[in-house]
């Protein structure tokens, strides 16, 4: 594991443990209360799928863990370390050191190679030019994206779209990955791929996964299944039927 | 880690091209119209004043007719003077340099097949004295050919250039009227005077010609003096005033029937004229200057609804907030660096080609050039980077959500 965000770590700590956290949209009458108080842990090394109808609140939660939203109360520990007393600079070396991300809109640079887009991720982890191409170049190999490395997202079909995004999340080898709806816009023979890589990466380096979806199919692939309901956690229970 | 920020945003600019362009157009207009307008105005100004001291600036002129009153209304009710009147001057008067009374008609000059309509002046050599006026070529008018009213002709560079082009004009004739008269001498040129007019177009003859043989009278229609260095024009043209008044026997109480111009009224006049012109100019500057601002701004506060979503994006994947806005200095400092320089390179060239078309000097001005660049730069780096350092502040998800 990489260096710790903070001296405080907690090595007996879940990697990720949610208190209570709630998110409301809105004010007064319009107050919406997209999540209502989830309580959850997730351990190192972990592959969980969540699941839920829309609207239920699963990308509300992923974008809190991802650290790329805050919530409107509770607590985010990880590592035992509480996200919501870090600075936004903690904030983002956090996420520089030990996330991916994989959007549910993909989330590109416009006019801006898929390569390029790969890459990204890689200069603000103060990569070389040479590392930073060679990484990439992999990491759409592993999407199945070889000979489209040039195009721009606009020239690229949404399942495209979506392997580039799938890519720039793991050239970095996060140590958690958070996937909302990887596999939404593919084929299932390509989801299967997917999720092939992803399994791959959970199995041999040891990488956290979080992955929302609406496929029980994808679903399988995972050790653990969240599921989501109005907000709150409806139910938590090992895969059983593991792919 | 500078050159990383340097290439990552030219990358940036190149992808933006219309963006980017557009930027840059913002910036090259406003730089390049306060340079080329400054350096004009400059240039305008220091040819007056250059024109100004050519007329002479201890220079009087005395007219009949009362100051205002054009030429047709100045002859039917004021007499002309007569040559007693330009001796007694310069008898009377003590501190002057040169008294020139002059005698001027319009005339249609010909030599060979050339034929140019220009004016006869008749004065003596004081003319040129008082008028500080080099020969080019050939001599002046002799004692002799001034007494006896000889036709013979001094030319200015205009009258040369129409009625000779490139032949040497000295010793040949040419016909002013039913007048034939040999060019003895050429001044030099001065070019356009203040008021826009050509000061080479005319031929001097001997007063004396001029009055008898295309006159046919003794008038004289004005009397140029100049006074010696260090006297006061002003007291000359008092003591002026007081010996025409006598001569022309003006009651105490009545109007004067002559004028007296010093032409250092004309100067402080003039010198007043082209600071009202290059303070408009300026202001016409400061607008088009505001106006380049305006554009920047406007394309820059238009892309940030794009640039706050890219921002999201890189927060998202791991940039600081100081990362980001690196870039979009380095990217606004760039674009604007770059405009600043087209915009200074266009706007002297503007000005060069500006300056030989108006024919005014091509004057540097290296402050306006500052002021204009920083300016204009400033504009860039401001509102590429504020909008920016709000979006970076956010957390990633509400840039990413940013409409
Ligand atoms: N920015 C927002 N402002 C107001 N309400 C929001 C906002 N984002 C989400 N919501 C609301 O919060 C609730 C949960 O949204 P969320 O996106 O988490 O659902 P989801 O479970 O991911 O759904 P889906 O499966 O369709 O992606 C929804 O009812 C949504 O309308
Ligand atoms: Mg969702």
């Amino acid at each position: 594991m990489k260096t710790m965000i903070s001296s405080k770590a907690d090595l007996s700590a879940s990697l990720i443990e949610l208190k209570g956290v709630t998110k409301v949209y809105g004010k007064g009458q319009a107050a919406m209360n997209a999540l209502s108080g989830i309580d959850l842990r997730i351990d190192k090394g972990e592959f969980v799928a969540v699941m839920g109808p829309s609207g239920s609140g699963k990308s509300t939660c992923m974008n809190i863990l991802g650290c790329l939203d805050s919530p409107t109360s509770g607590t985010y520990l990880f590592e035992g370390v509480d996200i919501g007393k870090l600075s936004r600079d903690q904030r983002a070396r956090f996420r520089r050191h030990y996330l991916g991300f994989i959007f549910q809109g993909f989330n590109l640079l416009s006019r801006t190679s898929a390569v390029e887009n790969v890459e990204l991720p890689m200069i603000y982890r103060g990569a070389s030019a040479a590392d930073r191409r060679i990484l990439a170049l992999r990491a759409l190999e592993a999407v199945g994206l070889t000979g489209w490395e040039s195009h721009t997202p606009a020239e690229l079909s949404g399942g495209q779209q979506q392997r580039v995004a799938i890519a720039r999340a793991i050239v970095t080898a996060p140590n958690v990955l958070l996937a909302d709806e990887p596999t939404g816009n593919l084929d299932s023979v390509r989801s299967r791929e997917i999720m092939e890589v992803l399994t791959t990466f959970n199995r041999e380096r040891g990488i956290t996964i979080v992955m929302v979806t609406h496929e029980p199919d994808m679903a399988a692939y995972a050790k653990r299944i969240i599921h989501f309901v109005d907000g709150r956690v409806d139910s938590d229970r090992p895969n059983t039927e593991v792919a | 880690m500078f050159w990383n920020v340097l290439l990552l945003a030219l990358r940036e600019i190149r992808r933006n091209v219309m963006r980017s362009s557009l930027t840059i157009l913002g910036i090259v207009i406003g730089v390049s119209a306060v340079i080329t307008m400054v350096t004009l105005g400059g240039g305008a100004t220091e040819q007056v004043s250059a024109e100004i001291s050519s007329l002479g600036s201890n220079l009087l002129h005395v007219r009949p007719g009362q100051r205002g009153r054009g030429p047709g209304g100045t002859r039917s009710t004021a007499d002309m003077f007569k040559m007693g009147d330009a001796e007694a001057i310069s008898r009377e008067i003590s501190g002057l340099a040169a008294v020139a009374p002059v005698a001027s008609q319009a005339v249609q000059a010909i030599s060979g097949n050339q034929n140019w309509s220009t004016a006869v002046i008749g004065s003596t050599n004081a003319y040129l004295q008082v008028r500080d006026w080099p020969l080019e070529d050939g001599r002046r008018f002799t004692n002799g050919e001034l007494r006896a009213g000889k036709t013979v002709c001094i030319i200015g560079s205009t009258v040369r250039k129409e009625l000779f082009s490139n032949r040497n004009p000295l010793g040949d004739s040419i016909r002013l009227g039913k007048l034939s008269c040999q060019v003895v001498g050429v001044l030099e040129s001065k070019g356009q005077s203040g008021f826009g007019s050509d000061q080479d177009d005319f031929v001097l003859l001997p007063l004396r010609a001029v009055q008898r043989r295309i006159a046919g009278n003794t008038d004289i229609g004005g009397i140029y003096i100049s006074a010696q260095d260090g006297i006061s024009t002003e007291k000359v043209k008092k003591n002026i005033e007081r010996l025409m008044r006598e001569l022309r026997r003006i009651a105490p109480g009545q109007d004067d029937d002559f004028h007296v111009n010093d032409m250092q009224e004309l100067v402080s006049a003039m010198t007043g004229t082209t600071r009202v012109l290059t303070g408009l100019l300026g202001a016409v500057a400061a607008v088009s200057l505001l106006v380049g601002g305006i554009g920047i701004m406007n394309i820059m506060l238009v892309s940030v609804t794009e640039r706050t979503r890219e921002i999201g994006i890189r927060l998202a994947i791991g940039a600081l907030a100081r990362d980001v806005l690196m870039q979009f200095l380095v990217e606004a400092v760039v674009l604007s660096s770059f405009g600043g320089v087209i915009g200074i390179i266009l706007g002297l060239a503007a000005a060069v080609v500006g300056a030989r078309l108006l024919s005014v000097p091509f004057v540097l001005n290296p402050g306006i050039v500052a002021v204009a660049f920083v300016f204009s730069a400033a504009v860039g780096v401001v509102f590429g980077y504020f909008p920016a350092r709000q979006a970076a502040r956010l957390d990633p998800i509400e840039a990413l959500r940013h409409e």
